[in-house]
């Protein structure tokens, strides 16, 4: 399902409200995505506390938002510019590609509770494809 | 089908009770239907469901979203025998409506989406967590007795 130009345009004006709380979302949905799911923990078992809000939960959600953010900036080639975070993820990290989807939908939410007015279903939607993108660019590498 | 304490069973039913069915119900399926557009395979007779607006305004939709919706009532009622209670629900849209059980995830996933929206940061983590397991059982149910 591959990205509009509508859909490029509307993740990248809907990222320039998000970005201001980048951080906050990041630490949010990751922390919603290890309590809602805790299958995700066995990931992060050198971490002391995987609680929301924890000091490793808000630097690595910051982290992940971050790159993120990136992956907006290069929407038009999200597979040649995840290229090293797919490396990275497929032969370092190995963590299972279904994940990205319980992270994805742990990301929508969290865009919902802080801006209810503008996450409309048709950012929904081009936000959800948007993910759905970068999770394939992320897994391209894995096999 | 599964174990509920005492703290997630009022959880559910504080979450629920706070919920109206009649704003919740159309604005789910009406999402559902433009994020998730050939989910409209199920809806031919309901009109105009061509764009976001069509959608979200068609009253066929508003009143099968309340239907939908308000089917979740008797699973909060039951929580100790969700599966018994959609048993009928399944063989239904199973053997007659032939819907894909994949769409049951694809909804509980957009009405957690939409409660979170009404909530704000009410919807917590943990309550998250405890909704969230309340889907997939009526998740699972829905689709038990599909063979």
């Amino acid at each position: 399902m591959s990205l509009t130009a509508k859909d490029k345009s509307v993740v990248k004006a809907f990222w320039g409200k998000v970005s201001g709380k980048a951080d906050v979302v990041g630490a949010e949905a990751l922390g919603r995505m290890l309590t809602a799911y805790p299958q995700t923990k066995t990931y992060f078992s050198h971490w002391a506390d995987l609680s929301p809000g924890s000091d490793p939960v808000k630097k690595h959600g910051s982290t992940i938002m971050g790159a993120i953010g990136n992956a907006v900036g290069v929407i038009d080639e999200l597979v040649g510019g995840l290229s090293a975070l797919s490396d990275l993820h497929a032969f370092k990290l190995r963590v299972d590609p279904g994940n990205f989807k319980i992270l994805s939908h742990n990301i929508l939410v969290t865009l919902a509770i802080h801006f209810p007015r503008d996450f409309t279903p048709e950012v929904h939607i081009a936000v959800d494809k948007f993910l759905a993108a970068l999770s394939a660019a992320l897994a391209d590498k894995y096999r | 089908m599964a174990d509920w304490t005492d703290a997630e069973k009022s959880t559910i039913s504080a979450v629920w009770g706070q919920v109206d069915i009649n704003e919740v119900g159309p604005l789910a399926l009406g999402r559902v239907l433009i994020v998730y557009p050939w989910t409209q395979r199920y809806f031919g007779s309901f009109g105009d469901v061509s764009t976001a607006a069509a959608i979200m305004g068609n009253p066929k939709v508003a009143a099968h979203g309340k239907v939908v919706c308000g089917a979740l009532d008797k699973a909060v009622k039951n929580m100790g025998n969700i599966l018994a209670t959609y048993k009928s629900l399944s063989e239904t849209h199973a053997n007659k409506l032939f819907v894909d059980p994949e769409n049951f995830r694809v909804l509980a996933d957009v009405l957690t989406i939409v409660i979170a929206a009404k909530f704000g940061a009410a919807f917590t983590p943990e309550i998250q967590a405890t909704w969230q397991k309340f889907m997939k059982v009526v998740v699972a149910a829905m689709s038990s007795r599909y063979f």
